[in-house]
């Protein structure tokens, strides 16, 4: 199997398997006061120290979840319920229209049931956020309750100008959120040069364990917990801490941290690869958001009057997985809202094919795809003529 | 593979006879429920689920493809619009005709698949559809809407099984479904609802009830669409002098639901329309077969008489409860010669 969907989940890395195996049959609640407890707890502080100093925060900062939705359910609901119930004229959240579901379903849940208002920030045909939109949805920054703008797009690859953006809302006094799922890993993802406010990391896109995550929180902003129990992770998020997930996630990030420079430049080698087969197999191919900064093993596809599910269960049958990138419930594809704000028409949207690599990815999973992508594509238009 | 036991046995027996098997689930309803009420109804994300287990089981590669939008133009629109004009769509029918044998063949055919494989109760070896071995479960009447070109690119694993059969393979091949319920009535209207949903989606039609006989309106109606050709049950009728009284007639004009005596539902000849062959030709100008006016219903001796493009059908057994809408189809003993839809009906 050629396994082109790192952006979905990337396979566990040794060292975080080692890490995991070493923990598992640990006895001991971190959140105990006797010695099993006490020795656990020292695995999950030494795993917050090891994110802590990867991400440019202080241990303080990191709070353990349990992934990625809840990272964003807790960013955004979290900041906006806190933010709001400080001065209920704050209202507004302010997002980017290409925001993962978990943001940007929570920030319509919120206008929906809670009060919420949305401001849409403009994004060019690549995905990036233009920072003018943003300065003119802060002009009233006192009906602000916060910014969510993802760091990069897991659907197109696009990078964000973060920083940029982040010092946009610094000069508002208004808090941002981030969604780094995607960036964090391949990218240099660093809080002490990037004025974010709250950012949602996950374990399973970087190689560590799924249902392992982290939402960085600055000292000083508050947050209404998603989650009411314990109060285990600093009175904002509960839940019995994971030991072994924590130790597996951690050590993820060292390895990714320690081998970024080298993982990069082999991936993104293999991906401009990629895109050089594909456009050879297919000339009429769109690469998209290919002027933009991106994420380095993402390669986003649109062939013209083709039908991507029909092309997916080609490359499925020919033992290459990959995805048309957009969110699926029951094993249907849901139109992509991020091609849509991106004004990529409808037709055009349903022949989308996202290629993403990472770090066990090789040239023989290159070769494979070049090899039958054109075929595929020939009689995945097909099956689209027919629809 | 809907999610039942007739597709999951269909798609084994498929494997076993060493065909290259993917497993595909339709999703054709736009807001599926997620869990099944009953046994009614389809397309939740339980049978969904019912179905890829079957498909983990049988260690074939499986799919859900969106046909919700094909599904509600050309079979759920249809059934309203029939029933809008005064007949009585059979939407299993349009399914085949339209999505099965149509939507889901063509892509499949332009993807390098050569048939759609289903768990239909009916024969097909060489051409020939035929009833199923099992009579209480035979759908032969609903795949003679099928073209010769159509069925070239089908197959029908279970003709030659009982219903019984069937769920005792299933038991024994350890597929989960093997007890599940059959499903039953419309799929698309899984509370079995039918006039509330045709009241929904055509608005309430108040018109007359007459007496055939008499012609004295005897009652009223809130949209002919509730009635059936042949109903008996809940007309409500006052002034029939204790007579019982049956739907005779449709009349979508006048919006009048005509009703008379038993006798009268009798039908000894019809009219159909966009006859199809099974074989690809009709046997010849006229002939003698035996007919059947509706799914699950008996058959009568007839006589077919082609007229250019409609068939002149008279039946030597006079049939009740024929409702223009339905389909007449043509047996040769259990072989099915082909079908028509039924246009108008005569004593």
């Amino acid at each position: 199997m050629h396994y082109l969907d790192h952006a979905a989940t990337t396979p566990l890395l040794p060292v975080a398997r080692a890490a995991i195996d070493a923990e598992l049959d640990r006895v001991g609640n971190p959140s105990s006061v006797h010695a099993a407890g006490r020795a656990a707890r020292a695995v999950v502080e030494s795993a917050r120290e090891r994110l802590a100093a990867a991400f440019g925060v202080d241990p303080i900062e990191v709070l353990f979840t349990s992934g990625g939705t809840e990272g964003d359910n807790l960013g955004v609901a979290g900041l906006f319920r806190a933010r709001r119930d400080a001065d209920p004229l704050r209202t507004r959240i302010v997002l980017s229209p290409t925001e993962h579901h978990a943001v940007d379903d929570t920030a319509r849940w919120l206008a929906a049931h809670d009060g919420a208002e949305l401001v849409w920030l403009a994004v060019d045909p690549t995905g990036r956020v233009d920072p003018e939109s943003l300065r003119a949805a802060l002009r009233d920054p006192s009906a602000v309750a916060l910014v969510s703008v993802m760091w990069a797009n897991n659907e197109i690859g696009t990078v964000q100008p973060i920083a940029e953006l982040a010092a946009i809302a610094r000069e508002h006094g208004v808090p941002m959120h981030t969604d780094a799922v995607q960036a964090a890993g391949p990218l240099h993802v660093d809080l002490s040069t990037v004025d974010v406010d709250v950012m949602t990391i996950t374990g399973h896109k970087l190689g560590g364990p799924v249902g392992t995550g982290a939402l960085m929180l600055r000292r000083g902003v508050v947050l209404q917990p998603v989650l009411h129990g314990g109060g285990q992770e600093r009175q904002v998020r509960s839940g019995t801490l994971d030991t072994a997930g924590a130790a597996g996630f951690a050590a993820a990030v060292d390895a990714v941290v320690a081998g970024r420079a080298d993982t990069v430049a082999r991936v993104s080698a293999l991906r401009d690869r990629l895109v050089g087969a594909v456009r050879q197999a297919v000339p009429d191919v769109i690469v998209t958001g290919e002027a933009a900064p991106r994420l380095p093993g993402t390669a986003h596809f649109l062939f013209p009057e083709c039908d991507g599910d029909a092309l997916l269960m080609l490359l499925d049958a020919a033992g290459i997985a990959a995805s048309t990138g957009a969110a699926c419930s029951s094993g249907v594809t849901e139109p992509s809202h991020v091609l849509a704000a991106i004004g990529v028409e409808e037709s055009l949207a349903r022949g989308a094919l996202r290629c993403s690599l990472g770090w066990s990815s090789t040239d023989d999973d290159v070769a494979a795809t070049g090899a039958v992508i054109g075929g595929a594509v020939q009689r995945a238009r097909l099956a689209a003529a027919v629809r | 593979m809907s999610g039942g036991v007739d597709s999951a046995v269909a798609a084994a027996r498929a494997v076993d006879a060493g065909h290259d098997v993917t497993g595909v689930h339709l999703a054709l309803s736009r807001v599926p429920a997620s869990t099944r009420s009953g046994a009614r109804g389809c397309c939740t994300a339980e049978d969904a689920r019912d179905a890829r287990r079957a498909a983990d089981a049988l260690g074939i590669a499986f799919y859900v493809w969106d046909l919700a939008e094909r599904f509600h133009a050309d079979v759920v629109d249809d059934f309203v619009a029939e029933y809008g004009a005064g007949r009585t769509p059979n939407p299993c029918l349009r399914c085949n005709e339209r999505i099965k044998f149509a939507a889901v063949l063509d892509r499949a055919r332009a993807l390098g698949y050569d048939a759609v494989v289903t768990g239909h109760h009916a024969r097909l070896h060489g051409g020939a559809l035929r009833r199923s071995v099992d009579s209480a479960k035979d759908q032969s009447y609903v795949l003679a809407v099928c073209t010769a070109e159509q069925l070239a690119h089908a197959m029908f694993p279970l003709g030659e099984s009982t219903k019984d059969e069937v769920r005792a393979e299933a038991a024994r091949r350890g597929l989960a479904v093997a007890a599940k319920p059959d499903s039953h009535d419309i799929c698309f209207i899984p509370d079995g609802d039918t006039a509330g949903f045709l009241r929904r989606r055509l608005g309430a039609a108040p018109g007359d009830v007459v007496d055939d006989e008499t012609d004295a309106v005897v009652g009223r109606h809130d949209g002919a669409f509730a009635y059936t050709v042949g109903q008996r049950r809940g007309l409500g009728l006052a002034h029939t002098g204790g007579r019982p009284r049956y739907v005779l007639a449709i009349e979508p004009v006048s919006n009048v639901v005509r009703v008379g005596a038993a006798d009268r539902l009798d039908v000894g000849r019809l009219t159909g329309v966009h006859p199809v062959w099974t074989t690809g030709r009709p046997p010849s100008a006229s002939f003698d077969c035996s007919a059947q006016v509706r799914a699950h219903g008996s058959t009568s001796r007839a006589t077919a008489r082609l007229h250019r493009d409609a068939l002149d059908v008279t039946l030597h057994n006079p049939q009740r409860g024929v409702a223009p809408g339905q389909a007449v189809v043509l047996y040769d003993g259990d072989t099915v010669i082909g079908s028509a839809t039924i246009d108008s009906t005569d004593a």
